[in-house]
């Protein structure tokens, strides 16, 4: 290869490891790893560790000590050896000693350079490439904007420094290298490196020493749509700069020649993932965590074996929510209530994928899952523009006449609500709440009147578009008749006060926004008489006197808001308050639950003020864990309400309906789980990496954070952007990959996730773990490389509990699962 | 409440809290969150009270003699307190903010690694800012100044084991050390131009009837520049800007009130406090003026570029406080006073609600149309494309730095082949032998060499304080450089005055025993772990009490208040004769590369990414 070409080449390599994160406003969950995801887990984790460095498992101690706490159980450490034909290893598990000291190979080559240097390029670099990019990506912080003389980040760096003050370079030669076009990187990385041999082990290591911007620009490079004011950048443009800025330090470093690496006589490394050898200690570790996740998978699938009592009654009332794991202990404590109560899961954009715009907004959002192109467009109309400004964020505010006044007068109205802030926290501006997404009481513009947008979308749906979503939806969960008079469709959202992750706590379908917009969408639609009509041909029948009403689940402030209530019939007014006051003493019961992770929360009050307090958490400035979000997340469970109803998952499980009998051949299936894998399986996947090593693969704390350019966080001012999640955020997760259960036949469910290969990669390499459960045989089946082995559960035992929520009040820790007593209806 | 009652009350309160949050247990998250705020509150209480009895008695300043420590001719090191509106004004926004922000750290910071260290190094904090507000002479003020210099090197470096945090907080710490300078030699002017050490109410009631100050001398002028070199590195000002954005790392609410109100303010009070000092001196209230002005214009200008929440604040917090320089420069003290309360209050908030800047600019963005290229042509705008990347670069300040300090001290350092540690031991037994025969035996000094001998021995002092500071291996050699240096400023200063033996042992006493302790720990740590001082190592994850003790050795080495060497140190200073500013300027010097030294070798040893990687440990640019 010349050059050239292995510039190229190693570009793309690049480009896979990164860290693939969105800038904030459009964080969503995904797997930090997703780069290895090629290889089987555990493989994979090994090669990340050993190329990366990442710690890739909890530590041996830990494991150790889950051991000697009982979370591992011995006979099923037993059992896991055994099948690995790995019983010899035994004593190494329990006794052995392993260095777990990571030597990750990127960094090797550029480390060895600086020790011959005797200089610490990076320190030099950093901070001025970190100050250069970030102004020009930055969204609105800064006041003065980035000088946006010519298209392409290089060429107006190029007009900046040709013909203005200052210079970000100190020394002659990388001035002249930028102004001189005919300057490649290839040219750059021969200054540097001296030979071509270098020029992959060197980017890997320059880029590597600060994963958190070259990810960040390769992610905007590749989609310039995800910034409101977009920026035109790649990824050679940003390693172009920064060699620049290397040879700048090192020429004013040392004043004279100085040795590039070649000169150093150092060896390049080869970057080749699937040679990568297995490590003992890496070995032991993967047994070890094999062990932790099926002590806990065992008694879960030991409480789904258990004979469930199908009640085949007529249902009071039914709520369609979300598939989130946060909805799973609401529909619980709804269905414990009143037990005639039905409640479905399916993913929260409820099938709707649109844009959505609201009043007096310039700029549309997506609000369906992130891969999906939308066609359409819903508009809101209200009579309230939801803009605030805060003087505390105008740009007047850090100006030298206004803010001289402003400090003066305005300063000490700051320490008035410095002190409300932390005496008496209640909504304010600074606080995202849920419903600040679309206005309560706006319309919105749901059914296609002939209207298009210029970039050609549709504004609303055709009546056979409404129609084929209803159907869809429908079908998927298996609700195709018995339809009650009231169906709740329950979309949820979250608030919180201070929180530069706050989209990664709305709902993840709807591309971290809540859902408000498509609960109403699809309530609009299923409450169409023409779409029900259309819907009888395909056999669905919605009698006339049911009435769909959309909901908002507040999944912080556990509160609900209900939409379009003028358009519920009087008949069935009386039904809705009936209802609302269960969702309240429901809500007040979901409140109580959470706050026993809540560990400064006063558990002495009655369930209202506990509730009131939860409340509180959404508001607090102070507060760096408004919610636990998805913390705990482990199960995924495909199947009818009926299969799990009975256990206490403690909001554990992503719950998603679905009737095996209606849909013989997987067709709905498909659907489901082309969705569940990347879903659920990234946001557990983000869980464990960002547990295992919240260093690296996670945010750290998030108490220093500062935020850069509106895009993303860094420590201090001259830090990289930190991905992943924040150490607050994880720090109650246990790191279990997902397990997902599956109602249906193997041989279904083999075919339906063979049939994407996307999915299939998932499961076969077990990324997210699959078990099927046979509703004909009453069997298990667990996926193992890639096929269906019978699974007997080992240790069968479940308790059965009376009143669950006494029983937790107290332990801040996670609680086995276990069956809860049925109440008479 | 008398004045001595409420002085001694609101100084030992934090003095109490700090003592007894050292040995809360860790676990115990609430009590110490509690002795926090509490202190804080009972202060406000205080401060509250007093105040209104203050202002129905008249208003005036109160001071008092607390302490005596030292006393010889001359001569007495004394702890002294004043209460007048700069110190209540002073004292309310501090205890204000403390008592908010302790509170809102308390849920702020559950369940965070290091609470209690965070609360003790709050407290001890809040001691600091305690004792300069309400010290009555250069001597406690400067007590509370290095206390405040210490906590925040401590808070910045709260993340210690990353290395930015480090990094960042010797950077501080070095600047904070350039502002000591200013104070030092202050303090050994007033001593010669009284001929006493005296009080700030002394000093602004005879400040007119002084021969020297009131002539052309010139030693008043320099007096006021000193004290503006302390008062701007504090407080951010021009040329020493750039720290106050890099301090930014520790807790967001750490940052909010230190670095957006309270410690940054500290320089604004210096020059308050000694403003009938150099009140008739036209040359420098200019100068103040312009650096003022100056300060705010480019701090402002830097502010408006910024990507960053925070360090945006920072540098308009800067740009105002450049202003408040203004102000009193003019003699404006109250609207300075107002300007100071307001700006403090108001970079708190800021700070404290900058996360939800995302939130909010994204919200308001929604609402605006796009902007790629809104670039229109004004003179105004093309004036700020034309500078932009003059503030990028912060006007290079920051390199200001690199350039005037640590690469002049790496070349002296690195330089000189022949000084290294062996050569330097012996000429050290040399120095020290040959130094104190001719002490015992000064018959054989001619006049003239007796006083050139001092010099010598300072610049060579001088000498051994850089190769302790450019050391780049070993950790013992690094420490004994710096006791050495202690000894041959001692030596030095023997042959300057004849003074009794007593001030040396003052002076070393601490010294040597620090020195002692520290070889012994090095010794012992080399047995089991790799030390040297070619990068940050990180073992406190492994010995953070070995490390608790070595922080204090480093302390006591670098002069710190807790050993008699803190006294020493002044007193060896006052026999400096007022004509030799080479020799007291050349061991002030050494003093603070010193203390460079001392706190670069505990961050290379003990702060920064753990060496060994067995568990979660972040990369170095993060």
């Amino acid at each position: 290869m010349n050059e050239k070409e292995i510039v190229s080449h190693t570009l793309h390599v690049l480009q896979h490891y990164l860290p693939s994160q969105a800038p904030l406003k459009d964080f969503i969950h995904h797997n930090t790893l997703h780069a290895f995801q090629e290889f089987p887990f555990h493989q994979g984790l090994n090669v990340a560790q050993q190329l990366f460095g990442y710690q890739s498992y909890m530590s041996l101690s830990f494991y150790r000590e889950q051991y000697y706490l009982g979370n591992i159980s011995e006979q099923i450490l037993n059992h896991v050896l055994a099948q690995n034909g790995k019983e010899a290893l035994r004593t190494a598990l329990l006794n052995g000693e392993f260095d777990e000291a990571t030597s990750p190979l990127v960094g090797t080559l550029r480390s060895a350079w600086k020790q011959e240097l005797g200089f610490d390029l990076d320190t030099r670099v950093h901070p001025i490439l970190f100050r250069v990019v970030s102004s020009y990506l930055d969204q609105g912080i800064s006041i003065w904007k980035y000088p946006y003389l010519a298209a392409g980040f290089l060429e107006n760096l190029r007009h900046l420094e040709s013909k203005h003050f200052g210079s970000i370079f100190h020394t002659k030669r990388a001035k002249e290298l930028l102004l001189n076009p005919d300057i490649q990187l290839p040219d750059l990385l021969l200054i540097l490196t001296g030979s071509k041999t270098y020029f992959e082990s060197y980017i890997l290591d320059q880029q590597f020493a600060h994963p958190g911007y070259s990810g960040m620009v390769n992610h905007i490079a590749e989609r310039p749509n995800v910034l409101i004011e977009q920026r035109n950048i790649s990824l050679t443009e940003f390693i172009f700069l920064e060699c620049l800025l290397e040879i700048d330090a090192l020429d004013q470093h040392f004043s004279k020649k100085w040795p590039n690496v070649s000169a150093c006589q150092l060896a390049p490394y080869q970057f080749e993932p699937a040679s990568i050898e297995e490590s003992e200690m890496l070995l032991v570790k993967s047994l070890w965590q094999e062990a932790y996740e099926w002590t806990y998978y065992d008694k879960v699938l030991a409480g789904l074996q258990h004979k469930h009592t199908t009640k085949s009654m007529q249902p009071m009332a039914q709520g369609i929510f979300c598939i989130d794991d946060r909805e799973c202990s609401i529909r619980r404590h709804i269905e414990s209530l009143h037990p005639s109560f039905a409640t479905f899961g399916t993913p929260g954009h409820f099938h709707i994928e649109t844009y959505f715009q609201p009043e007096g907004s310039k700029q549309r959002t997506k609000i369906c899952p992130a891969p999906v192109e939308p066609k359409h467009l819903i508009l809101e109309k209200s009579a309230h523009k939801q803009a605030q400004k805060d003087l505390h964020f105008a740009p007047g505010a850090y100006g030298l006449l206004f803010g001289w006044i402003l400090t003066h007068t305005y300063g000490f109205w700051s320490a008035f609500k410095l002190a409300l802030s932390i005496f008496k926290p209640s909504m304010n501006q600074m606080a995202v709440s849920a419903n600040k997404h679309m206005h309560p009481d706006a319309t919105l513009s749901i059914e296609y009147q002939g209207n298009q947008t210029e970039d050609g979308l549709k504004i609303g749906f055709s009546l056979e578009e409404m129609t084929r979503i209803v159907a869809a939806l429908f079908k998927s969960i298996g609700l195709t008749k018995d339809f009650a008079p009231l169906v709740y469709i329950v979309a949820h959202g979250s608030s919180s006060a201070n929180n530069t992750h706050y989209a990664g706590y709305d709902c993840g379908a709807c591309s971290g926004r809540p859902g408000s917009v498509n609960a109403r969408a699809f309530a609009f639609m299923a409450n169409h008489l023409l779409v029900r009509e259309a819907l009888k041909e395909q056999g669905i029948y919605i009698s006339e006197q049911t009435h769909f009403v959309p909901v908002l689940h507040d999944t912080c402030r556990d509160e609900f808001t209900y939409f379009d209530l003028s358009q519920v019939p009087n008949t069935l007014t009386e039904a809705l308050q009936a209802d609302q006051a269960l969702f309240n003493q429901a809500l007040d019961a979901n409140a109580v639950e959470r706050s026993r992770r809540f560990i400064t929360l006063d558990k002495s009050d009655n369930r209202g003020q506990q509730h009131d307090k939860v409340k509180l958490r959404s508001v607090s400035l102070f507060e760096p864990r408004p919610e636990l979000n998805h913390a705990t997340n482990s199960l995924c469970i495909v199947g009818r309400r009926d299969f799990s109803r009975n256990l206490f998952l403690d909001r554990r499980a992503f719950l998603n309906s679905y009737d095996f009998s209606q849909d013989p051949n997987g067709e709905s299936l498909v659907g489901i789980l082309n969705a569940v894998a990347p879903v659920c399986g990234g946001i557990n996947l983000e869980y464990y990496f960002s547990k295992v090593d919240n260093q690296q693969l996670g945010a750290g704390t998030k108490l220093p954070h500062n935020v850069m350019g509106l895009i993303g966080v860094a420590n201090g001012i001259d830090g990289d952007l930190r991905t992943g999640l924040p150490s607050q955020m994880i720090e109650v997760h246990d790191p279990y990959r997902l397990l997902v259960i599956v109602e249906q036949q193997p041989d279904v469910v083999l075919k339906t996730i063979q049939s994407n290969p996307a999915t299939w990669e998932w499961f076969k390499n077990e990324w997210v773990r699959l078990v099927c459960f046979d509703p004909v045989q009453h069997a298990f089946y667990y996926l193992q490389k890639g096929e269906f082995q019978p699974y007997a559960v080992i240790e069968a035992y479940l308790p059965l509990v009376d009143d669950v929520l006494s029983l937790i009040a107290d332990t801040p820790e996670n609680f086995p699962i276990v069956e809860l007593k049925q109440k008479a209806s | 409440m008398s004045t001595v009652q409420f002085i001694h009350a609101y100084i030992g309160l934090p003095l109490f809290g700090f003592l007894l949050s050292l040995i809360v247990q860790r676990t115990k998250e609430k009590l110490l969150s509690v002795i926090s705020y509490s202190t804080a509150a009972v202060q406000l209480l205080l401060v509250l009270i007093y105040g209104i009895s203050w202002l129905n008695m008249g208003s005036n300043p109160a001071q008092f003699k607390e302490l005596s420590v030292y006393k010889a001719v001359n001569y007495e090191f004394f702890i002294d307190f004043l209460v007048d509106k700069l110190t209540l004004i002073f004292a309310l926004l501090g205890s204000t903010l403390t008592f908010l922000i302790t509170i809102y750290s308390r849920y702020y910071l559950h369940r965070e690694e290091g609470y209690k260290r965070f609360f003790n190094t709050i407290l001890f904090f809040n001691l600091g800012y305690t004792l300069i507000i309400f010290s009555g002479n250069m001597e406690t003020l400067f007590i509370g100044w290095e206390i405040l210099g210490v906590s925040s090197f401590l808070l910045i470096a709260f993340y210690r084991e990353r290395l930015l945090p480090v990094k960042n907080a010797l950077k501080v710490f070095s600047v904070y050390r350039i502002g000591d300078i200013g104070i030092i030699l202050a303090m050994w002017l007033l001593h010669h131009l009284w001929h006493s050490n005296i009080t700030f109410m002394e000093m602004n009631a005879t400040v007119k009837l002084n021969a020297q100050l009131a002539g052309a001398s010139g030693i008043g002028l320099i007096t006021a520049f000193l004290f503006y070199i302390s008062a701007a590195a504090k407080s951010a000002q021009l040329p020493f800007s750039s720290w106050l954005p890099r301090a930014m790392e520790g807790p967001t609410p750490s940052s909010a009130i230190f670095y957006g109100s309270m410690s940054v303010h500290i320089g604004a009070f210096l020059l308050l406090r000694t403003m009938h000092f150099w009140e008739n001196q036209l040359i420098f209230k200019v100068f103040l003026v312009f650096s003022g002005l100056l300060t705010a214009f480019i701090a402002s200008a830097i502010s408006r570029v910024q990507s960053s929440i925070k360090s945006q604040i920072a540098y308009a917090s800067i740009a105002q406080i450049g202003l408040i320089f203004v102000e009193i420069a003019f003699g404006l003290e109250n609207l300075a006073l107002i300007h100071i309360l307001g700006n403090a209050f108001l970079r708190t908030y800021q700070l404290l609600i900058s996360p939800s800047i995302v939130s909010h600019k994204i919200r308001e963005q929604l609402y605006q149309n796009a902007q790629t290229t809104a670039q229109n042509s004004s003179v105004w705008q093309l004036l700020q494309q034309r500078i932009y990347i003059l503030n990028l670069k912060e006007w290079n300040l920051d390199d200001l730095l690199f350039k005037f300090l640590w690469n002049p001290l790496k070349k002296i350092g690195r330089g000189w082949k022949i000084l290294n540690f062996k050569f330097v031991f012996w000429v050290m037994t040399f120095v020290l032998g040959v130094g104190l025969l001719l002490r015992i035996n000064e018959s054989l000094l001619t006049p003239e060499l007796r006083f050139k001998l001092p010099f010598f021995f300072a610049f060579w002092g001088f000498l051994i304080a850089v190769k302790a500071f450019t050391e780049r291996d070993s950790v013992r050699k690094s420490l004994t450089l710096i006791m050495f240096n202690h000894v041959s400023i001692s030596i030095a200063l023997s042959f300057n005055e004849h003074f009794d033996h007593a001030h040396h042992i003052w002076y070393l006493s601490g010294v040597i025993v620090a020195w002692l302790i520290g070889y012994w720990i090095l010794t012992l740590m080399r047995k089991k772990e790799w030390v040297s001082l070619d990068n940050f190592y990180g073992h406190i994850y492994e010995y953070p009490k070995t490390g608790f003790v070595f922080l204090l050795v480093c302390l006591s080495l670098a002069g710190f208040p807790i050993t008699p060497s803190f006294i020493g140190e002044d007193l060896i200073f006052s026999h400096i004769h007022l004509s030799q500013i080479g020799l007291a300027f050349f061991t002030a010097f050494s003093l603070i590369i010193n203390g460079l030294a001392t706190m670069r070798i505990y961050a290379r040893v003990f702060l920064g990414p753990h060496i060994k990687t067995y568990h979660q440990i972040a990369k170095r640019s993060s």
